[in-house]
C-alpha cells in the first residue's frame, strides 16, 4: 500500500468503527428525504397545461387577438397612438401586429409591437427579440409598424410617420402554411413593484388606427379572439372597431417563454432545498463530533504521533468526511429527486421540462456541497477545537446567510458559503419576462457552478488556516 | 439555593470562555447590524424598509453566540464529569438548572442591554446617510418612540430566552454539539423550510409557530398588519419554547443517573 493511502485507511477505519456514526450518515439520508417528500407532498398548486413552444421550451401564449386570415404573401401596417396600463403599465405590455399559423396555443409567430418600457420590437417565436426604436408610444409620438410576408420569411419594420420605414429584422418561420392569421394584438403581463416577491396581473389598453392588409384576403371581417392560456390575467380582454381601420383593444396575459413564479408559486426544485438544508444541518453535528472527538479524548495526541505530518492528518480527515457526505448526498439527491417529481406531477404541480444533463448537475452538485460542507467543518473544528462552537461557526457559515440574504438583498448569497444552492438552480430564466427571480422562486445570483467554486474557496482557505494552526500549536 | 446561584455564578465566571463569548456575542451583533444597514439602499424611494427591523438584524448572529454560551454551560460540565460534583453539592436538582438559568439570564440581558443600543444607534446613523429616515417619510429611529422601545426591549428579552431554550435543550441533551445543533436548527431551518414553501398557508403557520420567526416579531415598526403574528404574541411563543424546553430538561435532569 503507498504510504499515503495508510493514514486514509486508517481514518476510514476509526469513522467505521464507532456504529453511531453510521447510522447518523444514514440519519442525514432519511432527514434529507423526508422533508424533501413532505414538502412536496405539502405543495398544492395544481395548473392546467402548460403550451410548448416551436423550439419545445414552455412559453406564455395568452393575449387579445384581432384578426383576418391572410393567402400566400401579403403585408399588413397599423399606427398605435396610445398604450396604457392598468393598475399600472408594465414594462413588458405589448401591443402590435402580429402573423402566424393559427391560434393554438405555443404556435410559431413574428410580430411587431411597442412596448411599455422597451421601445418597439421584433420577436418570433417567443425566444427572439430584436430592438426597434426606442421610447414610449403616445398621442405625440406615435409608431408605425408593418410586417411583410414572402414565402417563410417575415419581415419587420417601423416609421414615426408612415412615410420613412426602417427594417428591424425578418425572421423566417420553417413551414408556414400558405394561409395564416394576421392582425392587432394587445397583452399586458405581471408587473412586479420594486422588492415584491410575488407579481400583480395587469391589463392594457392600445388605440390603433391606420390598420391595411395588403394581399390575397379570402375574409374580409374582422374576427376577435381572446387567446386564453394559462397566464394569470387582470381582466376579461375586450375589442372595439372604431372605424373601417381603428381599433381598441383590452388584453392581459404574455406571448413570451415561462419562467417560474408566473403561473405557479411553488418551485419544484425548493423541495430539494428544504431536504439539503436539514441533510447539512446532521453532516455539520456530524462532522464537527467527528472533528473534534479526538480533542476531547485526548487521542489526538496519538494519531499526531502515530502520523507526525499534520498536514497530511488534517487532508486525510477532511477526504474522508467530505467522501462520505458526498456518497450520501448523492443518494439522498437522487431518491429525493425521483419521489418528489412524482408526489408533485401527482398533486398536479407544473414542473419545468428538466434535461438530463440538469438533473445529473443538481445531484452531483448537492453531493459536492454536503462534502464541501463537511471538510470545511472539519477544518472549523481542527481550529476552533469545541465541538459546540463548531457546530454554531458551522452553520452560521453555511445556514445562516440563507435567512439574511431575505433580509439585505442577495448579495450575501454570492459572497459566502451558501451561493453554493445556486447548483440547484433548474428553472430557467429570460430578459423577455420580468419576474422576482429569487432564490425562494429558485433563482440565485450566480451561476450554478460558480456558487460551488465559492464554497469550495472557503473550504480550502478554512483548510489551509487549519493546517497552519494544527502546525504551529500544541495538540 | 443561594448557595447553587453562588456556585453557578463562580463557575461561569471563572471560566475562560464566558467574557469572550459574551464580547463576541455584543461585538458581532453591533458589526452584522451595522453592516445590514450599510447593505440597504433604496435608490428610487418608498421601499418597505423596516429601519429599526434593519438595525437589529444582528440579533440573527448574536444568538447563535448566546446559544452556544447557554449550551456549554451544562454540556461543559457532562464533558468534563463536572456534573457530578454539582448535583451531589446540590441535591436539590432543579435548583441547580434554576440558578444556571438566573445567572446566564443575567449575563445575556447585560450583552443585550449593550448590543442592542449600539447596534440601533449605528443603524438610524447609517440608514439616515441613505436616504431611509425621517426626511423621506420613515419613521424615525428614537428610543422615546413606543414602537421602537418595544423593539429594542424586545431584543434583548430575545436574547435571554434564546439562553434559556438553549439552556433547557443542553439540559436534556447533555452532548454539547448535538444540543445547539438542535436549537441552531429548529431557529434557522423552521424559517427556510417556511421562505422555500410554496403554501402560503403553511408558510404562514410555520412562521407563527417558529421560535425565531415568531420572537423577532418584536422587532416590526412598521406593516404591523401584514406581520404573521403579532409581536408581544410572537415572543410569548418563543416564551413558551424555552418554557417547554426547560421543563423537559428539568424532568430529565431530576429523574436520569448523571
Amino acid at each position: 500500500m503507498k504510504p499515503v493511502l495508510v493514514p486514509l485507511r486508517a481514518e476510514f477505519a476509526k469513522f467505521r468503527r464507532v456504529r453511531s456514526w453510521v447510522i447518523a450518515l444514514c440519519a442525514a439520508v432519511t432527514v434529507f428525504v423526508l422533508l424533501s417528500f413532505l414538502s412536496a407532498f405539502e405543495s398544492r398548486a395544481p395548473v392546467g397545461a402548460v403550451p410548448v413552444g416551436p423550439g419545445g421550451e414552455a412559453v406564455s401564449d395568452t393575449y387579445m387577438f384581432v384578426h383576418q386570415a391572410l393567402a400566400g404573401d401579403g403585408t399588413l401596417t397599423a399606427r398605435v397612438t396610445a398604450l396604457s396600463g392598468t393598475p399600472e403599465l408594465a414594462p413588458w405590455a405589448k401591443a402590435g401586429i402580429i402573423l402566424e399559423p393559427d391560434t393554438n396555443q405555443g404556435t410559431a409567430y413574428a410580430a411587431v409591437m411597442v412596448t411599455g418600457d422597451h421601445g418597439i420590437r421584433m420577436q418570433d417565436n417567443y425566444t427572439h427579440d430584436r430592438p426597434g426604436l426606442p421610447g414610449r408610444v403616445g398621442l405625440s409620438s406615435p409608431r408605425w409598424l408593418r410586417l411583410s410576408r414572402a414565402g417563410d420569411i417575415i419581415t419587420g419594420y417601423d416609421s414615426t410617420d408612415g412615410t420613412h420605414w426602417t427594417e428591424i429584422a425578418s425572421a423566417r418561420l420553417a413551414g408556414l402554411p400558405r394561409t395564416v392569421r394576421t392582425g392587432l394584438f394587445v397583452t399586458a403581463p405581471e408587473y412586479f413593484v420594486a422588492g415584491a416577491v410575488a407579481g400583480t396581473p395587469s391589463a392594457a389598453t392600445a388605440s390603433f388606427d391606420w390598420v391595411s392588409v395588403h394581399g390575397g384576403l379570402p375574409s374580409r371581417p374582422w374576427t376577435g379572439t381572446a387567446i386564453a392560456g394559462s397566464y394569470p390575467v387582470a381582466s376579461a380582454p375586450t375589442w372595439k372597431q372604431v372605424s373601417a381601420s381603428a381599433f381598441t383593444m383590452t388584453g392581459s396575459g404574455d406571448i413570451a417563454p415561462l419562467v417560474g413564479d408566473i403561473i405557479s408559486a411553488q418551485w419544484a426544485g425548493a423541495s430539494i432545498v428544504n431536504g439539503t438544508i436539514a441533510a447539512l444541518l446532521v453532516v455539520i453535528v456530524l462532522t464537527a463530533l467527528f472533528a473534534t472527538s479526538q480533542y476531547r479524548r485526548g487521542s489526538v495526541r496519538t494519531a499526531l504521533a502515530a502520523g507526525p505530518h499534520r498536514g497530511q492528518f488534517l487532508a486525510t480527515r477532511a477526504v474522508v468526511a467530505g467522501s462520505l457526505a458526498s456518497a450520501a448526498g448523492f443518494t439522498a439527491t437522487a431518491l429525493a429527486e425521483v419521489i418528489t417529481r412524482h408526489v408533485l406531477a401527482a398533486n398536479g404541480s407544473y414542473l419545468f421540462p428538466q434535461s438530463g444533463p440538469g438533473l445529473a448537475r443538481v445531484i452531483i452538485g448537492t453531493g459536492l456541497l454536503l462534502g464541501l460542507a463537511a471538510a470545511l467543518v472539519v477544518a472549523l473544528g481542527a481550529m476552533l477545537r469545541r465541538s459546540a462552537v463548531t457546530v454554531a461557526a458551522g452553520i452560521v457559515l453555511l445556514v445562516l446567510p440563507g435567512i439574511l440574504g431575505a433580509q439585505t438583498g442577495n448579495w450575501l448569497m454570492r459572497f459566502t458559503p451558501t451561493a453554493a444552492f445556486a447548483i440547484q438552480a433548474t428553472l430557467p430564466r429570460s430578459s423577455l419576462v420580468t419576474s422576482a427571480y429569487t432564490p425562494p422562486n429558485g433563482y440565485f445570483p450566480v451561476s450554478p457552478w460558480a456558487g460551488l467554486a465559492v464554497l469550495a474557496a472557503y473550504t480550502a482557505a478554512a483548510l489551509t488556516a487549519a493546517t497552519w494552526l494544527l502546525r504551529h500549536r500544541d495538540a | 439555593m443561594k448557595h447553587a446561584l453562588h456556585a453557578e455564578w463562580t463557575k461561569l465566571r471563572t471560566l475562560a470562555g464566558t467574557v469572550w463569548l459574551l464580547l463576541a456575542a455584543a461585538a458581532l451583533t453591533a458589526a452584522v447590524s451595522a453592516a445590514a444597514a450599510a447593505a440597504t439602499r433604496c435608490p428610487s424611494g418608498g421601499c418597505a424598509d423596516d429601519p429599526a427591523k434593519i438595525s437589529l438584524t444582528g440579533i440573527y448572529l448574536g444568538q447563535a453566540i448566546v446559544a452556544v454560551l447557554a449550551v456549554t454551560v451544562v454540556s461543559g460540565e457532562y464533558g468534563t464529569g463536572m456534573i457530578r460534583l454539582t448535583l451531589a453539592a446540590t441535591p436539590r436538582r432543579v435548583n441547580i438548572l434554576a440558578a444556571k438559568a438566573a445567572v446566564i439570564t443575567g449575563l445575556v440581558l447585560v450583552t443585550g442591554a449593550v448590543a442592542v443600543p449600539v447596534s440601533l444607534l449605528a443603524g438610524a446613523l447609517i440608514l439616515s446617510g441613505h436616504g431611509i429616515g425621517p426626511s423621506r417619510g420613515y419613521p424615525a429611529i428614537s428610543f422615546t418612540d413606543g414602537p421602537v422601545l418595544r423593539a429594542a426591549f424586545g431584543s434583548v428579552l430575545y436574547l435571554a430566552l434564546i439562553a434559556l431554550l438553549s439552556l433547557g435543550a443542553a439540559t436534556a441533551l447533555r452532548e454539547a454539539a448535538a444540543a445547539i445543533g438542535t436549537v441552531l436548527g429548529v431557529l434557522y431551518v423552521l424559517p427556510i423550510v417556511a421562505v422555500f414553501d410554496g403554501d402560503a398557508t403553511l408558510t404562514r403557520h410555520l412562521e407563527q409557530i417558529a421560535p425565531m420567526t415568531a420572537g423577532l416579531a418584536i422587532q416590526a415598526t412598521t406593516g404591523l398588519n401584514s406581520l404573521p403574528i403579532s409581536p408581544w404574541a410572537g415572543l410569548g411563543v418563543l416564551a413558551a419554547w424555552a418554557a417547554g424546553s426547560l421543563v423537559v430538561g428539568g424532568i430529565l435532569l431530576r429523574n436520569r443517573d448523571a
